[in-house]
């Protein structure tokens, strides 16, 4: 299923040759197409499943933004696909570059081609990304960047935004910033932001983007270390791959890419998401010891565009409900919480737990004391990891509560704030949490 | 009269002498095989304490809720409580095997069936622990999925689903040790459908209402709440 606008004849290096051989992961006909293809500056990763209402105009924007942006490079767009019924594949393959040149008065120099395969009948995000990952070793891309299939609201200089930093600047990973509503992505801006913050000493605003650029060196060097085949190594990848680039020394940097306005609000979906996220920056704590155990402090990362810009839009949120689960959650779990938490800690979690809705408030600390006793249960298992990482979710929504309740009425500003000052109480307590990983607590 | 007495007692004697001659050595026997054992047995228990140690079967125990029994009941660590438990096991083979060397009749067939029952009760123990390890671990996966998906009386839920697989679980082990299988299997039985009924007339009858503000609330109410609450945590 290779479209391709000008042929363009290479012979493909021997090193690669011999990687394909060896590389049996991908399929026969995928790797032909590679062949075909033989080396690119620019890879564009595109994983979708059943995504033809939106995959159109995505690859619209994608040829948009490398005809105006890269027309002097090779480029192609690899799209992994879990097993469409609804024609996906053979949309993002049968868009022709002819129907983005008139509109846009663009013309590009090299081939760009366009190569789909189906990796399976079901998706699974780690065999995309796997998959999409090996395309870029095979063909030697210089600059790779993923793209959401669900990213509605692309605009074809985002390609420019997450690659230009890698291509021309030698950075080795360029993370989105979004405009964000305020009391949207609250397990990002209360836990994951700052606790990477906290612990890996580095403020990257969106640790676990689906939209990432990153060179071909750091995605060779994760393509090795991760552990696929493990069923542990298939979820959260894109932190992985954000947490290999610091551990690993890389140049980091941000670009502002504007609104950030999925499909689908996935807003019930709490405990795959703790499982996504939180489970794998758990897991990923014990490995990383050694390097976030000497870090102290934080260190900004550079910022193409504003580091984040928030939207005060009214937004209706369930409070009530919120706060019942919090109350309940707390109440019920009481004999989980008992082997997890400290005395300390889960007397004060029962103390607010039972206080009036007007005066119930999370606060910071007890929030951070709770977040990094959970790490320390998660390392040392006292229960089954994936209850634990369950047992947190009650807890979140006490914790997006009174996110909810403080910043009603704030100015952007005073929400940059509230989430800076969540992040320097994460940074003061590191010790804490070292002193209990040590088992010195 | 008075040889005769005498020959009677001096025969007596002699034939006191032969038997405790004859007694001695297998007494001696017998008490060196209980020393033996003794020191078989402790050296077996300071071995498997330190393994049990090192695979951590104390945190193991925590999480089939074993610990908190052993708590309450004020008996020692699980670790410490299994390498006792083998210590006299094995320590009470090498006296019974001492036992049958005296040669006592009746007492042989007794030490042959306690030797037979003892792969049993190490059955029976082990289908004990992992059954609690069981329904600690789904009784806890129940109480934390009701608790997130907001359903009432998640504890409730939580503690009928651990009753009922202990209630299975015990009347498996005392099947395997041969313990009123029948009773147990009755009140399994009983215990079972109970619940079951118990259920079924809580929904079907008495609950009838409470039944249907339960599904509408699950399925009508919640919908509608879900979609005003647009928080997205990613």
């Amino acid at each position: 299923m290779t479209q391709e606008v000008s042929v363009d004849e290479r012979s493909v290096p021997l090193r690669t040759e011999k990687r394909l051989a060896e590389d049996s992961f991908l399929t026969d006909d995928f790797l032909r197409q590679l062949i075909n293809v033989g080396e690119v500056d620019i890879l564009v990763g595109l994983p979708t499943h059943n995504n033809a209402k939106t995959v159109g105009p995505i690859v619209q924007s994608i040829q948009a933004g490398i005809l105006r942006d890269f027309p002097r490079e090779r480029a192609a767009i690899i799209n992994a696909d879990g097993g469409s019924r609804d024609g996906t594949p053979e949309l993002v393959t049968g868009i022709s570059i002819d129907d983005v040149r008139p509109t846009a008065n663009l013309y590009t120099l090299r081939t760009l081609h366009s190569i789909s395969t189906q990796y399976a009948s079901n998706p699974a995000s780690g065999v995309a990304l796997r998959t999409i990952l090996s395309a870029a070793e095979l063909l030697r891309a210089k600059a790779c960047v993923l793209i959401s299939p669900e990213s509605t609201n692309i605009k074809p200089e985002w390609l420019s935004k997450l690659l230009r930093p890698i291509y021309n600047e030698g950075f080795d990973l360029v993370t989105p910033t979004y405009r964000r509503h305020r009391f949207e992505g609250l397990l990002i801006t209360n836990l994951l932001y700052p606790m990477i913050r906290a612990l890996y000493g580095t403020r990257i605003r969106e640790p676990l983007a689906i939209e990432i650029g990153f060179s071909g060196r750091l995605g060779g060097q994760f393509l090795g270390q991760n552990n696929w085949d493990d069923g542990t190594g298939q979820t959260g990848l894109e932190l992985r791959l954000t947490l290999a680039a610091i551990t690993g020394g890389c140049r980091i940097c941000q670009s502002f890419l504007g609104e950030k306005d999925h499909v689908e609000r996935r807003a019930a979906d709490l405990i795959p998401a703790l499982r996504q996220t939180v489970g794998t920056l758990f897991s990923a704590l014990e490995a990383d010891f050694p390097v976030w155990s000497a870090v102290a402090g934080s260190q900004p990362v550079p910022s193409n565009g504003p580091e984040s810009e928030v939207g005060l839009e009214p937004l209706r949120i369930n409070r009530k409900r919120l706060r019942e689960m919090f109350s309940t959650g707390v109440a019920e779990l009481e004999s989980v919480f008992q082997s997890i938490l400290t005395p300390a800690t889960l007397t004060e979690l029962q103390r607010i737990a039972g206080l009036h809705e007007d005066d119930l408030r999370y606060p910071a600390e007890l929030w951070v004391r709770t977040v990094y006793e959970f790490a320390v249960a998660y390392q040392k298992s006292v229960i089954n990891r994936d209850h634990i990482l369950q047992a947190l979710a009650p807890l979140f929504r006490g914790r997006a509560y009174t996110f909810v309740v403080e910043n009603r009425d704030t100015s952007a500003n005073d929400v940059e704030n509230n989430i800076e000052s969540l992040c320097l109480e994460f940074e003061r307590l590191k010790p804490y949490l070292l002193e209990m990983w040590n088992g010195r607590k | 009269m008075r040889d005769m007495i005498v020959s009677e007692l001096s025969q007596a004697m002699h034939e006191l002498a032969r038997g405790f001659a004859h007694f001695l050595p297998r007494l001696i026997v017998m008490l060196v095989l209980a020393f033996v054992g003794w020191v078989i047995a402790y050296v077996v228990k300071i071995l498997l304490r330190s393994i049990l140690r090192l695979i951590k079967f104390d945190r193991l125990s925590d999480n089939a809720g074993a610990s908190q029994l052993l708590n309450k009941a004020a008996l020692p660590s699980s670790t410490e409580l299994l390498s006792r438990f083998v210590f006299w096991v094995a320590w009470l083979g090498f006296i019974l095997l001492g036992v049958s060397v005296l040669g006592i009749l009746g007492l042989q067939e007794q030490i042959a069936r306690f030797f037979l029952f003892l792969p049993r009760l190490f059955v029976a123990l082990f289908i004990m622990f992992f059954g609690l390890l069981a329904a600690s671990f789904f009784s806890r996966a129940a109480l934390l999925a009701a608790v997130n998906a907001n359903v009432p009386s998640p504890r409730l839920l939580s503690i009928s689903i651990r009753s009922v697989i202990i209630i299975f679980v015990l009347s498996v082990v005392f099947e395997e040790l041969g313990l009123a299988e029948e009773t147990m299997l009755v009140t399994f039985g009983i215990a079972f459908g109970a619940t079951m009924l118990g259920l079924a007339i809580a929904f079907g009858l008495g609950g009838r209402d409470l039944a249907r503000r339960f599904l509408e609330t699950r399925f009508l109410q919640r919908k509608k709440e879900e979609n005003e609450d647009e928080l997205s945590p990613l």
